[in-house]
């Protein structure tokens, strides 16, 4: 039972992009069409939970001073391998996803989930949160992408709805919908949860991976020590 | 002459219609972070563009005549990523030592912009773009100035924004997002001009 929550955690109560508002930069980017959505979520998932796997088994050898770029190198190197199997069996899907596809390395979720649970938790454990922080990514990449390729588009993965095809609203589908998008389905989760799920009331560093190296900074104050200042 | 022109196109390029936070959505996190405040954002702005000058120039040899040559492309992630680390930090304790001033106004930023994407995507870029070593450092330059642009117009934007009251459900995060796309939309009108002034 324990093993399940830890799973359906990153889906739904936690969920890294809705929730947590982590990883924006390839959220933002990758929800443009159906296709690409799914590709982004689940080369990110990958990583994830073979990055996950293996901080945690060497949990305990990394010294805690340089943890950060022991983390950054193993996560570099799924990164790598992902885009070799990438670009030699999915070449199509490679060239879409171009250089975001090597931004995963800077994915905050990847770095976040191995500071924050990998590094304190058994392997099994961590593999399975990564899988469930993985497809929870991919779950809300999909979601913003059926909005914005079915209203922007008047397609679906690729494939026309004609019904749609004269009330096309090209704006969603370009940058500037993107921020809408996302924006306006954050707010929806907020209303629907009324404020049960654990929300960030605002874009500071909790639960920003690098956090813990600049808390002297004077902006980058949580709430807490806010109050206490 | 026609350097001068090229240059200028790919400035033009980067800072208004290809600009990195608002149309590639590279470096959200202190876009949307460090943009409560004017004094704020110009000092993150400042640091990015100090920090992509100095990741081109440090990485754009790496891939050139290290990798490259010896056919090691394919480690161009994993040691960018490094090199960009490495000398975010050699560069902090240098400015500490030697020039406490800069340190005072650009140190706090610089450990934030370590594992910032637009810096990672612009040295990326510059490979994958072809660019010479001078392209890359306009490029560079180029993109660090649209950040600044968009983090200064944006923090504009916020300061109105903490007076004014959004529905419940859309206090916090999701209004500064729709305040964003709006800025977003504004630099949507850019699209045609670098082609219409300089030509294909």
């Amino acid at each position: 039972m324990k093993k399940l929550k830890v799973f359906t955690n990153g889906l739904l109560k936690e969920n890294p992009v809705l929730v947590l508002v982590l990883g924006t930069c390839p959220t933002l980017a990758m929800s443009v069409s159906v296709i690409n959505a799914i590709a982004m979520g689940l080369a990110a998932t990958a990583v994830l939970t073979c990055s996950n796997m293996v901080i945690s088994l060497l949990r305990k050898i990394i010294p805690d001073t340089v943890r950060i770029p022991c983390y950054i190198v193993v996560i570099a190197g799924f990164v790598t391998l992902v885009q070799m199997l990438m670009e030699a069996y999915l070449p199509d899907l490679y060239e879409m996803l171009g250089v975001y596809l090597a931004l995963i390395v800077v994915n905050c979720i990847i770095l976040g989930r191995a500071e924050m649970f990998a590094n304190k938790h058994n392997v099994g454990e961590s593999a399975l949160d990564g899988l469930g922080m993985g497809f929870g990514f991919t779950l809300a990449l999909l979601a913003m992408a059926v909005i914005r390729e079915v209203l922007g588009n008047a397609s679906f993965a690729g494939m026309k709805i004609a019904f749609l095809e004269n009330f096309k609203i090209p704006i969603l589908t370009a940058p500037p919908g993107g921020f809408l998008v996302f924006g306006c389905l954050i707010a929806l989760v907020t209303h629907i949860t009324r404020g049960k799920a654990p929300l960030k009331k605002s874009f500071d560093c909790e639960g920003c991976p690098s956090a813990s190296f600049c808390r002297k900074d004077p902006f980058c104050k949580t709430e807490e020590t806010e109050a206490e200042a | 002459m026609e350097t001068f022109k090229l240059m200028l196109k790919i400035i033009m390029t980067s800072v208004l219609v290809n600009n990195y936070v608002l149309s590639k959505f590279l470096g959200i996190c202190p876009f949307l972070g460090v943009s409560k405040k004017l004094d704020q954002a110009s000092g993150m702005g400042v640091a990015v563009i100090f920090v992509m000058l100095l990741a081109t120039a440090v990485t754009w040899p790496i891939q050139t005549y290290l990798l490259d040559p010896n056919g090691m492309g394919y480690l161009q992630t994993i040691v960018f990523i490094l090199v960009i680390a490495a000398l975010v930090q050699f560069v902090e304790i240098v400015l500490k030592k030697y020039i406490p001033s800069l340190h005072k106004s650009l140190g706090v930023y610089l450990p934030l912009i370590t594992t910032n994407c637009a810096v990672l995507g612009v040295t990326i870029n510059n490979i994958t773009d072809g660019y010479n070593f001078l392209e890359s450092m306009v490029s560079s330059l180029g993109c660090g100035l649209g950040f600044l642009l968009a983090m200064v117009l944006f923090a504009g934007v916020r300061e109105r924004m903490e007076e004014s009251e959004p529905p419940k459900a859309f206090r916090g995060i999701p209004i500064t997002l729709v305040a964003a796309s709006i800025v977003s939309l504004a630099f949507y009108g850019f699209g045609g001009i670098v082609t219409s002034l300089f030509g294909e």
